[in-house]
């Protein structure tokens, strides 16, 4: 009885604790249930994005840059197929063995081996070390046949830029090649689209253009497992090829500078005297970008690096030179329109001018006797130029120069490498060296040496703006959204105004007081080339339909001494650094003058002989070309 | 008494069948099928070593549950403390003989299939402990004599199996042996006050826990310490799940387990699968399972004549509650990682052997729950 009554005692205690553990077991398994709900339901939009993210990898290939056109749509940056060699480290069972299978197939050498090791230590297993970036089809068959043999080895075949007419546009273009880690930090583009293996602009327009040109990744969407293993494809994402430019220029002019500058150092400029459109723009000596492409060979490099014409140097946009005689014209309109001379006044000149006791020559050293504006620019007499100089002052002579452009970056920001030059008054010397400004300086500014530095393209904006009656334009390389034909502009400019396409506003452009002494410079000019004793004579055409007006420079390098001016040596007995730079500046036709030029000949001695000559070759190809260029001018409207 | 004994002795096989439960029988039907499919998705849908040897599983011990249920709730009552020992025993010749496994030693080789005793002993624990209870009068359940039988009964096997290693089961051995104590009416307080010193103790606990465990708790603590290492387990598996949602991706399109996310999809991470491919609604309905399950083997208990069987039906239950909350916890971030596998459902023969024998004894005391132990 005892035992039976404590048995049910003890029962009720199991019974009474069971219902405690009961409810125990309600509350934990609803907790369990509130959790599950609070993943499932609350954060599962939260953790089907990880999940996506774990199983969906993406793949982006380099995105496909945007060609540059020439005004006439030819493509002068391009892009060209090409069968490159990858290795995927993480998928190379051997990799000694690989590279020695490579090396055997592909003829590498010891240095791309060990830089291909020093890849393969830097990057992460699964990026992909490029071996070879441009494989002959012949090797690309031969990789392909041994492909069994190669594990982790991807023949890839991809675009790649390409430079249909090598060197001759290098100094506009610039080239493409791989970035460097700072090249990438700085551009925001540029780091959200980076895959090993895209090439960016290094120079030149490909490099300021580089947002526009650079196009979108194309993106391959993979499942991968756990591991990283590709399971199967999900979609493909094409890229946009980067935006097509078009550019102002025309090739058949560029190469015929090219050639003309063969083999020397130098610069020509063509621009259209209306429009401001950039013709042509060539830096000579060139070198050919596509060499950059696939990482240069350290022998070329030294050989383009060590050229003692410097081909690195963008010589139209970087080269600082004297203007010399070239700046004779904007001397003379300055003294024409601050009336400090007219068309009769005169000066003799004997061959030299005293001042305070400092003797500055003319390059005649028998002098030219009474000359008036129009003789001294034709025969380009020192001595009137001095005197003009001298009665006009530096600091008038300053402001009518940098109203024409000189002093001042000509294309604006569109490439980092372009100087101001300079065009000096009392006001910067006495800021910048700290000195009073000195008459005899006023005269040798007068003749273009001095402190005044120009580059190549600024004294062809110059002559351009004297040949279109004396308005102001933008030059410009890339044809806009908006073009402003040749006539448009041509009529707006002899209106008075000119439509700034910046502003969208009618602007005032106008250069000159009195439109007359522009005329009178024009005159000048045109005598200077066409009438006998011209300095530029010999180098004429007569063909009124190539007729053109100039005017030569010749830039000393250094001074010259009283022994030297004595020996008046030969250009070939001068040591080469010597030599005075040759310019040519000239605009034509001269009736209905269309477009301007600029000619530098480094240590090309006087610019009748080394300069003009060339603008006799090149003005028939540019006028002849005219008509092409203005059928073509409405052909395509490219939005930068 | 003799007569009663004896009466109960004579039901006859179709007495027998005719007394199983069949409810339970059912839902452990319905779960060892729903466990076959799962394991079916984690072979990539196909029919895989796992699928194949899970279903062999089933098949053997399924009969054999019911085979353990024929058997008189007395005749496990009498064997239950010479159970506990053959498994003592069995835990004894692992701990020098086992077959070592990525670190720990806890199986041994029986031709067949490989065995872990230390998995049996959850269900022995319970039957051991249970007739303990069943003999003892209650005024000396909290006798010093009877708490020092008791807790050796239990420290024991769990000295042997943590030095296996293996934390995951020995915790798991210990709350089913507790909840014997607490059922049988051991003293609440002494639950407390140890409750308490266990919590003062813990940090030296922990100074003696082996690196690993200890990276585990700190996981636990802080999943996104090592998203790569140590805490990869718990957000992989709790992706798979938050990336489940209401219905799930599908049967046999959960990408976490598909793409190898999962860390161990079999066994302790089972659920992890099944929720992300069944949603929410599976994942309750799973527990649901569950739930009748448990209160099915209560419900035997209550009606049970004998305290052994009540016992051992309530601890039982208790213990498969257990068994899924730690497991669900753990897959769910819940708590730290220990090795504790999903009943029934979970890839691993012992595990399941060990269950289905505790189902069999719970449909012997149904089949004999007149049936009274002296």
């Amino acid at each position: 009885m005892i035992k039976s009554n404590s048995g049910i005692r003890k029962t009720d205690v199991i019974n009474r604790r069971m219902f405690i553990i009961g409810a125990a077991k309600v509350a934990v398994f609803v907790g369990i249930v509130a959790r599950l709900f609070s993943l499932q339901i609350n954060e599962n939009k939260k953790y089907l994005t990880l999940s996506d993210k774990n199983r969906i990898r993406e793949w982006k290939l380099p995105p496909t840059r945007g060609n540059i056109v020439d005004y006439f749509g030819n493509v002068i940056a391009g892009n060209l197929k090409v069968y490159q060699l990858h290795i995927i480290p993480e998928q190379v069972e051997n990799f000694n063995y690989l590279l020695v299978r490579l090396k055997n197939l592909l003829d590498l050498s010891e240095k791309r081996i060990a830089r291909i090791i020093k890849l393969k230590n830097e990057l992460k297993p699964w990026d992909s070390i490029i071996v070879s970036e441009n494989l002959s089809w012949s090797q690309f068959v031969k990789i392909n046949n041994y492909l069994y043999d190669l594990v982790g080895v991807k023949p890839v075949m991809t675009i790649s830029r390409n430079y249909p007419f090598n060197d001759v546009y290098t100094h506009v273009l610039g080239y493409v090649s791989q970035p460097n880690e700072q090249e990438i930090l700085e551009n925001e583009t540029i780091q959200e689209r980076f895959v090993p293996g895209m090439k960016i602009g290094k120079l030149g327009l490909e490099k300021r253009l580089e947002n526009h040109l650079i196009g979108t990744n194309a993106i391959q969407r993979y499942e991968v497992n756990a591991y990283g293993k590709r399971i199967n494809q999900l979609e493909h994402q094409k890229g946009k090829q980067g935006s097509k430019i078009r550019l102002t220029v025309d090739t058949e002019i560029q190469k015929a500078c090219g050639e003309l500058l063969n083999e020397k150092a130098g610069s020509i400029s063509v621009m259209d005297i209306y429009t401001g459109d950039i013709i042509a723009m060539y830096s000579s000596p060139s070198y050919n970008p596509n060499l950059f492409l696939f990482g240069i060979s350290q022998d070329e490099w030294q050989l383009i690096r060590n050229n003692p014409l410097k081909p690195l140097i963008n010589k139209t946009l970087s080269g600082l030179y004297s203007p010399g005689s070239t700046i004779k014209p904007i001397v003379a309109f300055s003294a024409l329109e601050n009336k400090v001379v007219d068309t009769k006044f005169k000066v003799k000149c004997t061959g030299k001018m005293e001042l305070y006791g400092q003797t500055f020559h003319c390059w005649k050293e028998k002098g030219h006797g009474w000359v008036s504006l129009k003789n001294a620019m034709k025969q380009s007499c020192d001595t009137y130029f001095y005197e003009v100089a001298r009665l006009l002052g530096v600091d008038r002579l300053n402001i009518t120069a940098e109203k024409f452009g000189l002093g001042k970056k000509v294309l604006g920001d569109y490439f980092d490498t372009e100087k101001k030059g300079l065009f000096p008054n009392t006001k910067w010397k006495k800021n910048n060296l700290g000195k009073g400004w000195v008459l005899g300086e006023t005269l040798i500014t007068g003749i273009g040496q001095g402190y005044t530095q120009t580059t190549p393209l600024q004294l062809c904006m110059m002559t351009a703006q004297i040949a279109n009656g004396g308005y102001a334009i933008k030059p410009k390389i890339i044809v806009d959204s908006n073009p402003v034909s040749y006539e448009d502009a041509k009529q707006s400019m002899e209106s008075g105004l000119l439509f700034d396409t910046d502003s969208e506003e009618l602007i005032d452009k106008k250069l000159f007081k009195d439109k007359k002494n522009i005329k009178i410079v024009q005159e000048a000019m045109f005598a200077s080339t066409n009438e006998r004793f011209g300095t530029s004579y010999k180098s004429r055409i007569d063909d009124p339909k190539y007729q053109f007006a100039g005017k030569t420079g010749t830039a000393q390098v250094k001074r010259i001494s009283k022994r030297e001016r004595e020996l008046d040596l030969e250009l070939e007995q001068i040591p080469y650094k010597d030599r005075d730079h040759a310019l040519y500046v000239a605009y034509g036709p001269y009736i209905n003058p269309r477009y301007a030029l600029s000619i530098i000949v480094e240590h090309g001695g006087s610019g009748s002989k080394a300069a003009a000559p060339i603008a006799k070759k090149l003005f028939k190809l540019i006028i002849d070309r005219h008509d092409l260029r203005n059928k073509q001018s409405n052909f395509e409207r490219i939005t930068v | 008494m003799f007569q009663h004994d004896r009466l109960n002795n004579e039901i006859t096989l179709f007495q027998k069948i005719k007394n199983l439960d069949y409810i339970l029988l059912i839902s452990v039907i319905l779960l060892s099928v729903l466990s076959v499919f799962v394991m079916y998705s984690t072979d990539g849908g196909e029919i895989l070593f796992h699928t194949k040897n899970h279903f062999v599983k089933l098949a053997v011990f399924f009969p054999l549950m019911i085979f353990v249920a024929f058997f008189n709730i007395k005749f496990w009552h009498n064997f239950s403390y010479i159970i506990y020992l053959i498994v003592i025993l069995l835990l004894i010749y692992v701990s020098f003989f086992g077959i070592k496994s990525s670190g720990s030693q806890r199986w041994m080789d029986l031709y067949l299939f490989v065995l872990q005793p230390s998995e049996l002993m959850k269900v022995a624990i319970i039957m051991c402990l249970a007739k303990y209870f069943h003999r003892i009068k209650i005024e000396n359940v909290n006798s010093f004599t009877s708490i020092t039988i008791v807790l050796s009964i239990i420290i024991i096997p769990i000295i042997f199996v943590i030095s296996q290693p293996d934390l995951g089961t020995s915790i798991l051995i210990a709350l089913s042996g507790l909840i014997i104590l607490w059922l049988g009416g051991m003293k609440i307080k002494y639950f407390i006050y140890s409750f308490i010193t266990f919590l003062i103790s813990l940090p030296f606990i922990i100074s003696f826990l082996k690196p690993y465990q200890k990276l585990r708790i700190l996981t636990f603590l802080d999943p996104d310490r090592d998203p790569l290492g140590a805490g990869y387990q718990i957000i992989q598996s709790k992706i798979a799940i938050g990336s489940g949602g209401l219905n799930g991706k599908g049967f046999l399109k959960g990408t976490q387990s598909y793409l190898d996310f999962l860390p161990e999809k079999h066994t302790d991470f089972i659920f992890t699968l099944f929720s992300e491919e069944f949603g929410f609604i599976g994942s309750v309905g799973l527990l649901i399972l569950y739930s009748i399950i448990i209160f099915r083997i209560v419900r035997i208990g209550a009606i049970s004549r004998s305290n052994f069987a009540r016992l051992f039906c309530f601890g039982y239950a208790f213990a498969i509650f257990i068994y899924i909350v730690v497991n669900l916890s753990m897959v769910l971030g819940l708590l730290p990682i220990v090795g504790s596998p999903l009943p029934i459902m979970s890839y691993g023969g012992s595990s399941m052997l060990a269950t289905m024998i505790g189902f069999g004894i719970v449909l012997s005391a149904k089949i004999n729950h007149k049936q009274t132990i002296a």
